[in-house]
């Protein structure tokens, strides 16, 4: 049965990365829903957020196969449930559309939007929240004139005690650990 | 002119750094890891390496093959026969991309193999400039690591982790692109080998709870069998296999690329499994009520209908390669670390056993495929010469010693299923690309990496033609490589499955030849055509003695089967006898 995952891919700042975690997906046929890459809380560490629908036994194949990649430091996957998330949506409506239903007012306070330009002809609305939220926004939008929409990736914290800085520093602290007892077989 | 002292101020060390181009510090990397030997092709944006390297002959040994894709597969071999990594030279553009068939090659038999590539210089990367080619983007599926080189600076830190990588955890091959600039650029060099990257950890602790209820598990097994790879050679575990199986006493089937990692003649082999493999160890693997994997990935060559697989047995699961651990088949203990690390920690919590009743079973199999399959093959007293007898004539009169390398098809089964391995690592062969043309190629760098042992090439008609100019290689440097064509006059593997499944219509698959033993002799090679059975022991021999490379064209039957047979979509219980 397919379902909705978010994947987390700790990584390496290095180029390409992007196309190995997509040959991965597309060699197992699995779409991405949305995807974001950003920086992470630690320096130097990359975070892409790839959210997919497939199944839970195929997202774990996947998962390792990403993590075997050499560049990527580490894979979480999580169901909605596990993580706090959101998407940004920004809309364009005509200026016109929405005064003549003199809505705006009701919007905004109804879906925690934001005004972030008006014009004579255009305001652009912000709106950030899960995506059937932003969709039910659009949808009560549409019949006023939506010039432009656009949706941005998922972002998602994780609620797992385990972060990823612990991990890293257990790995350097190994290393030295490795390090200093080969100095003293010397 | 500067005389040798001169030179040697220019490039003295301060702060213990050297003043030395890119493509000198490339080749001095090399030589830090141990590398001798190179295969490789030059190019117009590699000059600047193959420039100096003619001044590193004495330490770095160059072989110019005819083709690129011949540099790697024989690199790849020389990889295989020797352990250390196979090192591998190409141009930008065709020369990179004529490697692609190698690479992939190597990868999905996990050999250690760096692959340098040379990229057109860096400001042109991007513009379709002459030769330019995507390279990274290219072999990214195919390479267990990559990596383009833009400046000087960067080679030394660059190779040594890509040696790291190709060596460590689950080898591989890697890819390093080097732009002409970068090696024409003077650096400071300095080396320092790579023991650690912080996104990469090939050294997974062992699992102590898991290992003790995996011992649990194998003492209480009544139909217990070991299933051993590839992994077994690439952890050097070939002791501690055999230490295992005989302390337990459990039956140990082979892979292909674990052929020669357990021996043939030992009263625990259970033979070869999957599709043209034993009778035994298929059909009793549905029996087993206990499997043990090692170093082996449930290639589906190898068990067939999934559905249908194992489905009285437990598994326990011994791999290095965590993503291969639960992807075909479910496993019911996962031990995510080296073959040979598992086996020591296993072996002292194991009791000594023997199976007699089960290992019987077995043997009436083997009896069984022995009298309609096995002697029918390599006893067949009249008509045509089979593949089978002339593979079992060259396993008795090498005794067992030879490095076999194989193509792929046909000849590359009858190798796997009638030649008795002695020793470890003596087949070559491509298992997870199954790349025709890899015989010939394979055969050099065997050779190259085995100098002391007959190294034995065995080749249909069809694989030879695909990589035959590599001749032009052999007769450069004099290698002492044995060539077998088994020749059917017809592409033999798809002609059986046309034959079984496409009633008999040989769509693209019957050959005409040219004159094999003509061409061997235009490339100085003596060659000889055998047709006839009582010919035969005398060519061998023949070719055995010769000081030299020899080719032997040998005509057997036309329309040969191999047998037994998994069928596709059967089970491993399924396996066929005849047709």
């Amino acid at each position: 049965m397919k379902q909705e995952f978010t994947i987390s891919l700790f990584t390496e700042d290095h180029i390409g990365i992007l196309g190995q975690i997509t040959i991965i997906l597309t060699r197992r046929q699995i779409n991405i829903d949305s995807l974001t890459a950003s920086e992470s809380a630690v320096k130097g560490v990359h975070l892409l957020t790839i959210v997919v629908r497939t199944s839970r036994e195929l997202i774990q194949k996947v998962a390792r196969q990403m993590e075997k990649l050499v560049d990527v430091i580490k894979v979480f996957v999580h169901t909605c449930d596990q993580i706090i998330y959101q998407e940004l949506a920004l809309f364009k409506v005509t200026t016109k559309g929405l005064m003549s239903g003199n809505i705006i007012d009701h919007v905004v306070r109804t879906h925690h939007a934001r005004i972030l330009e008006v014009s004579p002809e255009y305001i652009v609305l912000e709106k950030t929240g899960h995506m059937s939220e932003i969709t039910e926004m659009l949808n009560r939008l549409e019949p006023y004139g939506v010039l432009q929409f656009v949706r941005s990736g998922r972002v998602a914290i994780t609620k797992q005690v385990k972060e990823l800085n612990s991990y890293l520093s257990d790995r350097d602290e190994e290393n030295r650990l490795k390090a200093d007892s080969l100095e003293v077989m010397n | 002119m500067k005389t040798e002292k001169e030179t040697e101020v220019a490039t003295a060390n301060y702060n213990g750094f050297e003043h030395i181009s890119g493509a000198e510090a490339l080749l001095k990397c090399l030589i830090e890891e141990d590398v001798d030997t190179i295969f490789g092709y030059p190019g117009g944006a590699i000059m600047p390496v193959y420039d100096k390297l003619m001044d590193y002959e004495d330490k770095l040994k160059h072989f110019l093959t005819r083709h690129e894709q011949g540099a790697a597969h024989a690199a790849q071999a020389y990889a295989m026969v020797t352990g250390k990594p196979g090192i591998c030279f190409a141009t930008s553009g065709p020369g990179a991309t004529n490697l692609v068939t190698g690479i992939a090659n190597a990868f999905l038999d996990s050999i250690p193999m760096v692959f340098i590539t040379a990229q057109v210089v860096s400001n042109l990367i991007g513009t379709d400039a002459f030769q330019e080619t995507d390279i990274i983007g290219i072999s990214m599926p195919v390479t267990k690591w990559n990596c383009q080189v833009k400046t000087a600076d960067e080679i030394p830190e660059t190779i040594a982790k890509a040696f790291y990588i190709a060596k460590s955890g689950r080898p591989g091959p890697v890819l390093i692109d080097i732009t002409k600039d970068a090696q024409v650029a003077n650096l400071d060099f300095k080396y320092k080998k790579c023991d650690y990257i912080r996104s990469y950890n090939p050294n997974i602790p062992l699992h102590k709870k898991e290992i003790e209820s995996a011992a649990i598990m194998i003492n209480h097994a009544e139909r217990p069998l070991i299933l051993a790879g590839h992994g077994i050679l690439l952890s050097r575990a070939e002791k501690e296999l055999r230490a295992f199986a005989e302390k337990t006493g459990i039956p140990v089937a082979l892979t292909l690329l674990g052929l020669s990692a357990f021996p043939s003649d030992h009263r625990l082999f259970a033979g070869l499994l999957g599709m043209h493999g034993n009778y035994a160890p298929n059909i009793l693997t549905n029996q087993a009520d206990l499997i043990i994997a090692i170093g082996m990935r449930f290639d589906d060559r190898v068990t067939g209908n999934l559905k249908k697989y194992a489905k009285k047995a437990s598994i326990i699961h011994i791999e290095i390669d965590e993503a291969e651990i639960n992807k075909n088949v479910p496993v019911d203990i996962e031990l995510n670390n080296d073959a040979r690390e598992v086996l020591n920690e296993l072996m002292p919590l194991v009791n000594e056993n023997s199976y007699e009743k089960w290992i019987r079973e077995f043997r009436i199999c083997d009896k069984t495929e022995y009298d309609k399959v096995i002697k029918p093959e390599t006893k067949p007293g009249s008509g045509e010469l089979r593949m089978g007898e002339v593979v079992r004539k060259v396993s008795d009169l090498t005794g067992g010693e030879a490095v076999i390398v194989t193509d792929v098809g046909q000849n590359q089964m009858y190798a796997a299923r009638y030649y008795k391995f002695a020793n470890p690592n003596s087949l070559v062969t491509s298992g997870g690309m199954g790349t025709m043309g890899f015989g010939l190629p394979a055969g050099i760098g065997a050779k190259v990496g085995s100098p002391d042992k007959p190294v034995i090439t065995f080749t249909g008609d069809g694989g030879f033609q695909m990589t035959m100019q590599e001749l032009g290689t052999i007769l450069h440097y004099k290698i002492a490589l044995k060539i077998i064509i088994l020749n059917n006059n017809y592409l033999g593997m798809v002609r059986q499955w046309q034959d079984m499944f496409n009633e008999k219509r040989y769509a693209s698959t019957e050959l005409v030849n040219p004159d094999f033993e003509m061409i061997g002799k235009a490339f100085g090679i003596p060659s000889k055509k055998v047709t006839k059975r009582e010919e035969l022991t005398e060519a061998l021999e023949e070719m055995l003695s010769y000081d030299g490379p020899y080719l032997l064209n040998i005509t057997v039957e036309k329309e040969g089967n191999v047998f037994p047979m998994v069928e596709p979509g059967s089970s491993v219980s399924e396996i066929r006898l005849t047709y």
